[in-house]
């Protein structure tokens, strides 16, 4: 579904990308984990070309969306959906507003039709009640639950996780967790989940890569992944306390 | 298109290559801001939208009838001044009822669109590069792109449309003003009647003058928001770009609206 073919990337004179390539099928969760900096939110990026490659291609089924100009681009972006690490909702609409943007803006959907899937989606991500309400008046935790509901609201075929998880409360962050192994099973959404909490990306990913200096320094599946001999897993590992003996829980997928 | 690439370039080794830079980055300015004022105006036949027509009326009354005080203020004194100048040197003469043309003549022409066109690009540009500023450091003008709403039809078209449309309404309001105050001058500082004021005022103002000054209007209205909106979504580095971008936004409109406000007098009367 999603394919990166030896990318490159430079940034401000340094290689934050280098030479990456991986696949990631149809229907899978892909988790992205790495230390900060390691260029994951660069990564993502790429996918939906907010940035250009300076070497190598992007495919998205097929299309490559790395030379991919106007409406090819559009459609390709269509396909879409991303929840970013800042949560960029539009300040000055109210949340259920933000969430209902999309469906305004690209879809010819009578105003009822409108009103009862921005509710449904707000549901999901239990923000019903604070619909009304404006970005600025909402905690962090909130703000990215909502930009999730954005993310989501039109059925994208894939969606993007910056950090889905980051500002959340242990509970709230399970029921993202759940969320996302939801939409998995019941839409078969493609998901790229980009997080620093392990015990998530165990839980919710069908495979796991560790990105290091712009590299897949490991890529594996759960089970294979905590058993890797790389050193820096071990150490990423270690820091949340997962161990090969006690390792975590699965429920949530 | 609007979202830019992170841009690198080493520091340049000469005084020669600084400079050059500079040139080159202005000539690209040049280019960029052209390019999305056609981007917007490629735009606008969606300007009847619901959406566009309810943000047109928003942003009329945001930018529009909030500058209304600062432009009454700004209109009377201008007048004022006006009238006293010329006043003064026509009293040698004489002359001091023909104050009245030379206030009404000027206004028109020049001072009120000009006068509207600065207070604007200080009220106005610098809270447009502001918010467009702040949307591209929280990566929202990247959102609307990623979910394919243009961010050019659904920030730029309706503040351009809602700028064309009140810039002028201003710039004849400041006029209003502008001969208001002249007339009040006259009648307290140089004796000269209401009555001869505004017959003298009306008398020999041409309706070319208002045309003249309403497309100056127009033309400022178009150069403020152009400028305002490149510098925004050009914004770099975080909260100290946008402070950047709204210096720079304020900075150039107020130029560009000096100089092409010489251009097109020159245009139409010389
Ligand atoms: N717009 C940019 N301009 C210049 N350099 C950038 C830009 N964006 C990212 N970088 C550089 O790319 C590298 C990777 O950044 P990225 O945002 O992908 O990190 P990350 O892995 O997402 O980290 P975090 O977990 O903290 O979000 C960083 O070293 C950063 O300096
Ligand atoms: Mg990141």
């Amino acid at each position: 579904m999603i394919e990166f073919r030896n990318v490159t990337k430079v940034l401000s004179g340094r290689p934050v990308l280098n030479d990456l390539s991986f696949t990631i099928q149809k229907g899978e969760t892909f988790c992205i984990v790495g230390a900060s900096g390691a260029g994951k939110s660069v990564t993502l990026k790429h996918m939906v070309r907010l940035m250009t490659p300076d070497d190598g291609h992007i495919l998205i089924g097929g299309d490559e969306i790395s030379s991919a100009e106007g409406k090819e681009l559009g459609r390709i972006r269509n396909r879409f959906g991303y929840l970013f690490q800042s949560a960029a909702l539009l300040a000055w609409l109210s949340v259920a507003e933000n969430v209902a943007l999309p469906l305004r803006e690209k879809h010819r959907l009578s105003e009822g039709e409108i009103q009862r899937r921005v509710h449904e989606t707000l549901e999901m991500v239990e923000l019903e009640n604070d619909g009304t309400k404006l970005p600025s008046e909402i905690s962090g935790g909130m703000r990215k639950r909502a930009g999730l509901a954005r993310a989501i609201v039109e059925n994208p075929e894939i969606v993007l996780y910056d950090e889905p998880t980051s500002g959340l409360d242990p509970v709230t962050s399970r029921t993202i967790d759940r969320l996302i192994g939801q939409l998995r099973a019941e839409l078969g959404v493609t998901s790229v989940v980009v997080t620093h909490d392990l015990h998530s990306a165990l839980a919710i990913g069908s495979r796991i890569a560790m990105l290091d200096q712009g590299r897949v320094s490991e890529l594996a599946a759960p089970d294979a992944f905590i058993k890797s001999s790389s050193k820096e897993v071990q150490r990423f590992l270690a820091s949340q306390y997962i161990t090969q003996d006690a390792p975590w829980e699965r429920d949530a997928k | 298109m609007v979202t830019r690439e992170p841009e690198y370039f080493p520091p340049p080794n000469s005084t020669v290559a600084h400079l050059g830079r500079h040139v080159l980055f202005f000539c690209r300015a040049v280019g960029q801001g052209t390019l999305l004022l056609w981007y917007a105006i490629r735009a606008s036949r969606y300007v009847l939208t619901k959406r566009t027509r309810d943000e047109v009326v928003m942003q009329m009354f945001a930018y529009g009838i909030k500058s209304l005080g600062v432009i009454t203020v700004v209109g009377l004194f201008t007048g004022m001044i006006l009238a006293l100048q010329t006043g003064m040197a026509l009293s040698q003469f004489n002359q001091e009822v023909n104050i009245g043309t030379a206030v009404m003549v000027s206004m028109l022409r020049e001072m009120g669109p000009f006068m509207t066109g600065l207070i604007l690009a200080a009220c106005v540009g610098s809270a447009i590069a502001a918010q467009l500023g702040t949307m591209v450091v929280s990566e929202e003008i990247a959102a609307l792109e990623i979910m394919s709403i243009d961010p050019v039809r659904f920030l730029v078209l309706p503040r351009l449309v809602a700028m064309s449309v009140m810039t002028p309404l201003l710039a004849f309001y400041t006029c209003i003003i502008g001969v208001i105050g002249g007339g009040i001058v006259g009648a307290t500082q140089l004796g000269v009647s209401w009555e001869a004021y505004i017959d003298n005022a009306t008398r020999f103002a041409m309706v070319k003058d208002l045309y003249v000054g309403v497309f100056k209007a127009y033309l400022f209205g178009l150069i403020i928001t152009t400028v305002a909106c490149h510098a925004g979504f050009a914004t770099t580095q975080g909260a100290v770009g946008v402070g950047f971008a709204t210096r720079k936004a304020v900075l150039v409109s107020f130029l560009l609206v000096l100089v092409s406000g010489y251009f097109v007098t020159r245009l139409f009367y010389a």
